[in-house]
């Protein structure tokens, strides 16, 4: 079998990033754009396990797993988080959730 | 009993302490046992140790270091107490008088409600004076010399509910701080020029490196005499003594008759090596005394303020002290130092006694007639005048004396006539006092009831004021004697004659009618010049137009702080950044993300392409 050449499986990996990455930035439901982001993280996890396979090392898997972790605790944590602003905002625009701003004409800082 | 010599400071120090850490919660009772008890613990302390000293009479000099305060590299200064015949002769003095006039204010303050603070203050005060003059080294002593200033300035402001007594204690910390500024200076050059801050050594060292007349003598004798001018209160900063008679009585007896203002006179015969090596400092020393006692003289006769005429008195004093300075008279000036403390002293606690018996009047045209119903402050006043103004078998005769026989045989004649023409003066302005107070019609008002805490200091200051002159202690071994030939009978009598020729001239005029002396005011030109002479040669009108009025134009003018615009100027561009920059938070969380994403592209970019 011959192995993937790298560059193939980098090609799929920065597609994929461009993908969330144009998720996120047009999209503006909260909750695609979480999924938005679990997509980038693959795709960097995908490029990691490339390099780890390309130079032998198991770093680049070790790299993978915290990478999951991290994604696992993100969704957990931000689902948490889209439940409370429903129940605050009852919509899951962000645009429309932009009151956490301060406001810069405030008060002089002392 | 001399390793016990750091008790002495230490004691008023401790009973500063107990007094400011339980302030008011201290039963009245115990207050004047703490303030007044400390004191007298130290004279005791002091008086044993100056036993020791005189007995033992092959060392000159006794030292204690206590620890080491400063050590940089060859800057080194000791915490450490320094005991020969000057300082043990002022030794005796601050806690002796010192502890008298504690006792005075005992009774004196009794019904005041900041009792706790006075005797507070007095304590510190006391020790800052006793490290003064034990100090071993310059930056001790200039301790002591500000700590002095600190306390004065407090016990001025005393009673400070009353505004004009708080511009009063200001007036005096400004311009003694004038002299301290010079004093300072003249401090850095010694250090500088000879590299050491043990005031021994830099005396050795100066008579060793500096010819006689060089600059470097000069300037620093010059400056040191700036401090002493601004605490002795001499021309021309003693223009904040008489305004000082704000504080409490025993205050002006303590800090501005026996001690303090004496510092100036203490510090110029404890540097006298350099002043060896600058005549001409030495000679404007002289100078300065002669004119001051001749002002201020003069000053003293106008006034009706008992205590504004004992204080102008007091300047005159200091005066003779710098004129036997300035003649090389140096051991007749401490002594003159010695005997002042125990007549001012005791003119200054009789005037206190005058003033509780007549209700806190102070105008002596208001008293007239106390002799018999004030006994006590009445022989208090007649003995302490008569040692201000040199009657014989007095101790301020035996001083003074000394100090005009010495200016003339040091062949400065016309310091000998000044101080003869200020004796006459000093005759006319006391029996002018006594006379007017103590004599005449009899005022109803007044009603003596001292406790013995009040009289017991008189009757022993009185004493001391008769005496004092024979307990003259030997400089000889820390201050050089004079050379000079006698002055012969007919300046000796001339001297002699001085005080009774003032008393003389002043009888008249407020003996038997009062109607001379106002006959005599009636003409313009008197009138006008006493209206001078009153406002003390109108010193305070001139610096008011100097300095004070230029310096409050020129503070109204930088109202704004004109120094500080830089510094505003750094915190507007900040400000005006961080509001430019607070724009970019919309709170839109898509564009937080595209920025981050541009961001990153553009380090990618830096990357590859730098």
């Amino acid at each position: 079998m011959t192995p993937i050449p790298m560059e193939h499986v980098l090609i799929v990996a920065s597609l994929l990033f461009a993908v969330g990455m144009v998720g996120l930035l047009v999209r503006r439901n909260l909750i695609v754009m979480l999924m938005s982001i679990e997509i980038m993280l693959n795709a960097a996890g995908l490029a990691f396990i490339a390099g780890g396979s390309r130079w032998g090392q198991p770093d680049g898997q070790v790299m993978f797993l915290l990478i999951l972790t991290l994604a696992a605790a993100e969704i957990g944590v931000g689902l948490g988080l889209v439940m409370q602003i429903y129940h605050r905002y009852k919509s899951l625009d962000a645009d429309a959730l932009n009151q956490m701003r301060e406001l810069p004409e405030g008060g002089e800082a002392s | 009993m001399m390793n016990l010599l750091w008790l002495v400071p230490s004691l008023p120090l401790l009973g500063f302490l107990i007094l400011v850490l339980f302030q008011e919660r201290l039963p009245r009772a115990a207050v004047p046992w703490v303030g007044a008890g400390s004191v007298g613990l130290a004279a005791l302390v002091s008086g044993l140790a100056g036993q020791e000293f005189l007995t033992q009479a092959n060392e000159a000099a006794f030292r204690q270091v206590l620890w080491t305060w400063l050590g940089v590299g060859d800057l080194k200064a000791d915490f450490a107490l320094y005991l020969d015949a000057l300082s043990l002769n002022m030794l005796f003095v601050v806690t002796g008088i010192g502890f008298l006039i504690h006792v005075y204010s005992a009774g004196y303050m009794a019904d005041d409600p900041g009792y706790a603070r006075f005797f507070a203050y007095m304590n510190l005060f006391v020790f800052a004076m006793l490290m003064l003059v034990l100090a071993d080294n310059l930056p001790l002593l200039f301790l002591g010399w500000e700590g002095v200033g600190l306390c004065s300035y407090l016990l001025i402001g005393f009673w400070w509910d009353k505004p004009e007594n708080g511009y009063a204690a200001r007036k005096a910390f400004v311009v003694t701080r004038v002299g301290d500024t010079a004093m300072a200076l003249g401090l850095f050059l010694l250090f500088t020029q000879l590299g050491s801050l043990n005031i021994q050594e830099t005396m050795t060292r100066a008579q060793a490196h500096w010819q006689p007349g060089s600059g470097y003598a000069l300037a620093a004798a010059l400056l040191l005499l700036g401090g002493a001018v601004g605490k002795s209160a001499q021309l021309p900063l003693q223009v904040w003594l008489p305004d000082a008679m704000a504080g409490p009585t025993p205050i002006s007896a303590l800090i501005h008759a026996a001690t303090m203002v004496t510092a100036g006179v203490y510090l110029i015969a404890r540097t006298h090596a350099v002043f060896l090596l600058a005549p001409e400092a030495q000679a404007l020393v002289g100078a300065i005394g002669a004119l001051t006692l001749l002002l201020s003289g003069f000053t003293a006769l106008t006034q009706t303020d008992i205590k504004r005429i004992l204080a102008y008195s007091t300047v005159s004093q200091i005066g003779y002290m710098f004129l036997a300075l300035g003649a090389g008279a140096w051991s007749a000036a401490i002594f003159h130092l010695t005997t002042h403390a125990f007549f001012k002293a005791l003119l200054f606690l009789a005037a206190g006694a005058v003033i509780i018996s007549m209700h806190h009047e102070q105008d002596i045209f208001r008293m007239g007639g106390l002799r018999t119903r004030l006994p006590v402050a009445f022989w208090s006043f007649l003995i302490g005048s008569a040692a201000l103004v040199a009657l014989p078998l007095t101790s301020g005769y035996a001083s003074k004396h000394e100090i005009l026989l010495s200016a003339f045989a040091s062949g400065s004649h016309w310091l000998w006539g000044a101080g003869v023409l200020g004796a006459v003066l000093t005759g006319a302005y006391s029996t002018r006092l006594i006379l007017v107070t103590f004599f005449g019609p009899e005022n109803r008002n007044a009603h003596e009831r001292l406790p013995l805490s009040i009289t017991l200091p008189l009757v022993l200051l009185g004493l001391l004021s008769l005496i004092g002159g024979l307990a003259k202690l030997d400089l000889g071994s820390v201050l050089p004697e004079p050379s000079g030939h006698d002055a012969g009978w007919l300046v000796d009598g001339i001297t002699l004659a001085a005080p009774f020729l003032g008393i003389l001239a002043a009888y008249p005029f407020y003996s038997v009618g009062r109607a001379k002396a106002d006959a005599l005011m009636t003409v313009p030109a008197a009138m006008d010049l006493r209206a001078f002479w009153f406002s003390g040669w109108g010193f305070d009108r001139l610096y008011e137009f100097l300095l004070v009025r230029p310096y409050c134009r020129l503070a109204a003018l930088n109202k704004a702080d004109i120094v500080d615009s830089p510094f505003r100027a750094v915190a507007f561009v900040a400000r005006a950044a961080n509001r430019f920059l607070a724009r970019s938070q919309t709170g839109s969380l898509r564009w937080y993300a595209a920025g981050m994403v541009l961001g990153v592209g553009a380090m990618i970019a830096m990357g590859v392409f730098a």
